[in-house]
């Protein structure tokens, strides 16, 4: 094999190009020193500056979770490493493909409190798919293309390696591809013949199954294959926040959301079935509530590529470890073939569901304080942007509105933190996803809370040319938890108010903000100027877009199941529960 | 109820390795009774037995996220009917010229050793299966034990398969 002398730098950067990789996101220091000097000259890799790590590391999901390639952030040692934290442990609760890059200080320094330096493998390691520190120049191809290997195969998820500084300025004989040396990595993608048959077997056998879709099917890009099963069976689909896109919105099948702040037809259908068909989900708290009361009557067929997510929180009838993608098709075959003698009847049950979906549609009531109502301005956005657009959201109030309001018809356009739930993702996110997108409408539809946390970002789509749309839903607050503190707490507002509000001290205001950064930066507080300003920010492409909606700040996110409690007792609003006719 | 399990883990003898491992069954609630590492016949592999106990926790679920770690290579769970498995203890006994003969008589019976000698004290190191260390305490317990210290669970199937068979493409 042709080799060629290459610093361990050369080697990090070279290895990245020849895995294609095409942008990193980052922020230079001493311990990375030597990577950012053959950065400089790659014609291959873009590396965009962010204004802080955490940045970086969102950035890298948005990237990652738009286009499903891997998202690459790099730090340096120290407190660059501990920026990205945040971030990897988003990207490790929602299964992002990621590799985290950091700087560590020469392997002679290891362990003795040098200048910056912090042991970020040690402090990654339960929030990582795996992690390696190099010490050694010679590892790195090897290392980086393992890493890559680890971080798309089976569940994605993040990676971090650790350079120490002295392995990336050691010389040795470059030469691709390495030998990948992971015996203890195999991940299952192929399913069971055995496990497929009895799933098709009770799948025909239920009358009241439902598929109950998570971010899996969007991970595995098996959205086409999902709609083909759904449509041959005539079955009811509800798709989750990590799932919202997986199957189009439009689909008379769709039930939306379940969950705590789930459609009552989706919540309910969950609760009233008596098959679950669960693909790439995982049973989290927030879809299950009370996970004694959930789904009491139904079988459940788990597929998962992650062994260990089956039984985890419920037990399967039928697990079925493997890609989502690879079981729909072999179940799809396998159903075709026993419905050659029994053919699937959901007559009844679709009886009930339609009825639960003329009953309680998704809707809000309009504020009484001549604000906005935050939930008309998401639908709007998402109208007027059409299916193609990529919303990435926040966390709070506007995120579910977002997931709720919107209607999305494919996967990857649909970006938020669901597991973690941290706040300060839309708008680096957003930010990825434009760059891994360029063509595609981006928008961080974001809260004033979440924006004060990584607002800094649209220092870099100003100067690197990308322009991102930011719609702040402006309710002067820290809405989600003041939602609970009106339910839970007798309105006893501990600590939520912000003071970004038009009748408040406005600090800061957010147009000044956003034209401080180069944005072009507007505010909006009447319904009639709602339209004009979100088109307006589509014909916008030479700067970011900051729009300031002045929302009502008692909205409320409805349906929901307060925590911990039996989704039996959805609201559909305040102190509102569906009513049941008769035993139903 | 709590029931105990006895798990034998080969993995890549790996920086961190051990860390991982721990790390893992503390983080998700797991009780560790005792833990033992070394090195195995294969170079750059090294076995861990770690002694689980669970509440009601299916074991399953615990060597499913075992084997997530990416340098665990195997993980079996070795039953009491077929395979052996052996605690170590060394315990420094109070003795006088009246008690000495009593602790080397129970010395006897359960078959350990006394390594060391002084006039005040006993050393004794004693091998077997938990319950008999267990009962040999108990018996030396009336004497004073000044120190005690044990190695976690060893532990090995009986017959001729061995665990690293196919590990390793
Ligand atoms: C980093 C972080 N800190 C705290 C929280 C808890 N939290 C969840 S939602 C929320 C309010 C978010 O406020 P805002 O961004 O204005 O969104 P809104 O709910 O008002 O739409 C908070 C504080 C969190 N999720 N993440
Ligand atoms: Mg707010």
């Amino acid at each position: 094999m042709a080799t060629e002398t290459l610093t361990g730098a050369q080697a990090l950067i070279r290895s990245l190009e020849l895995l294609g990789v095409d942008t990193v996101f980052g922020l230079p220091g001493g311990a990375i020193l030597p990577t950012y000097d053959p950065l400089m000259d790659s014609k291959k890799l873009r590396h965009i500056l962010v204004r802080h790590e955490q940045g970086a590391g969102h950035a890298a999901e948005g990237y990652a979770a738009a286009s499903g390639r891997v998202g690459v952030c790099i730090a340096t040692s120290g407190p660059g490493a501990t920026n990205l934290v945040t971030a990897i442990a988003d990207a490790h609760m929602d299964s992002v493909p990621m590799l985290a890059i950091t700087g560590q200080v020469n392997s002679f320094a290891i362990g003795t409190d040098a200048f910056q330096e912090a042991d970020i493998v040690g402090i990654t390691m339960p929030i990582t798919k795996h992690s390696f520190l190099v010490t050694r120049a010679e590892d790195i191809p090897g290392v980086v293309a393992a890493a890559y290997e680890i971080a798309t195969t089976g569940r994605p998820g993040p990676v971090l390696i650790d350079f120490a500084k002295d392995a990336q300025n050691g010389k040795f004989e470059f030469s691709w591809p390495p030998k990948i040396d992971l015996p203890g990595f195999k991940p299952i993608t192929d399913p069971h013949g055995k496990q497929v048959q009895a799933a098709a077997e009770l799948i025909l056998k239920s009358h009241k199954p439902i598929l109950y879709v998570g971010g899996g099917v969007i991970r595995a890009e098996a959205s086409n294959e999902l709609l083909a099963l759904a449509e041959l069976l005539h079955a009811p689909v509800t798709t989750t926040l990590m799932a919202r896109g997986a199957f189009p919105d439009s689909h008379p099948q769709h039930l939306g959301m379940p969950g705590m702040h789930g459609t009552v037809p989706a919540v309910t259908a969950l609760q009233k079935s008596d098959l679950l068909i669960t693909l790439g989900a995982r049973f989290d708290d927030r879809v299950t509530g009370d996970i004694k009361s959930f789904a009491k009557g139904a079988k459940v067929i788990h597929v998962d590529v992650d062994p260990a997510e089956i039984g985890k929180i419920r037990h399967a009838d039928v697990p079925i470890v493997g890609d989502a993608k690879v079981v729909i098709l072999m179940l799809i075959a396998e159903l075709k073939a026993q419905m050659k003698s029994a053919k699937p009847d959901y007559e009844d049950w679709w009886v009930f569901l339609n009825g639960l979906k003329e009953r309680y549609p998704l809707g809000y009531s309009e504020t009484d304080d001549g604000k906005l109502s935050p939930q008309y301005v998401i639908q709007r956005i998402g109208e007027l942007s059409g299916p193609e657009a990529i919303f990435a959201a926040g966390v709070g109030q506007h995120q579910m509105w977002s997931a709720q309001f919107i209607k999305y018809e494919r996967p990857n356009s649909w970006l938020n933190s669901g597991g973690l739930g941290t706040m300060g993702y839309a708008v680096p996110a957003a930010m990825g996803a434009k760059v891994a997108q360029p063509d595609r409408l981006v928008w961080a539809i974001d809260g004033d809370g979440c924006f004060q946390m990584t607002n800094q970002e649209l220092a870099t789509c100003t100067i690197n040319n990308i322009p991102i749309k930011v719609a702040i839903i402006n309710n002067s607050s820290l809405g989600m938890v003041r939602q609970w503190q009106t339910l839970f707490y007798n309105s006893r507002y501990s600590n939520t108010d912000l003071n970004t509000g038009t009748d408040t001290i406005m600090v800061p205001d957010f147009v000044k903000l956003g034209e401080a950064y180069g944005c072009l930066a507007i505010r909006v507080e009447k319904i009639e100027d709602v339209d004009a300003a979100i088109k307006l920010a589509m014909e916008t492409n030479d700067r970011p877009v900051v729009i300031d909606f002045i929302v009502g700040r008692d909205a409320m996110v409805w349906p929901m199941v307060p925590s911990g409690i039996s989704n039996d007792a959805v609201q559909y609003a305040r102190d509102a529960a569906p009513i049941w006719d008769g035993d139903e | 109820m709590t029931t105990q399990h006895v798990l034998s883990l080969l993995v890549e003898n790996k920086p961190g390795i051990l860390t991982r491992v721990a790390a893992l069954f503390a983080r998700r609630g797991y009780n560790i009774e005792s833990l033992a590492v070394g090195t195995t016949e294969i170079d750059g592999v090294s076995r861990i037995t770690v002694v689980v106990s669970l509440d009601g926790l299916p074991l399953e679920q615990v060597t499913k996220q075992l084997n997530k770690l990416i340098n665990v290579l195997k993980i079996v769970e070795l039953e009491e009917e077929t395979s052996v498995a052996r605690d170590h203890m060394l315990v420094k006994v109070r003795t006088d010229s009246s008690t000495r003969s009593q602790v080397l008589e129970a010395v006897t019976l359960f078959r350990a050793r006394v390594i060391d000698v002084v006039s005040d004290a006993v050393v004794i190191e004693v091998t077997g299966d938990t319950a008999k260390c267990q009962a040999f305490l108990k018996v030396l317990e009336p004497f004073g034990i000044k120190e005690l210290v044990q190695s976690g669970a060893i532990a090995i199937s009986r017959g001729s398969k061995s665990m690293s068979e196919k590990v390793l493409r």
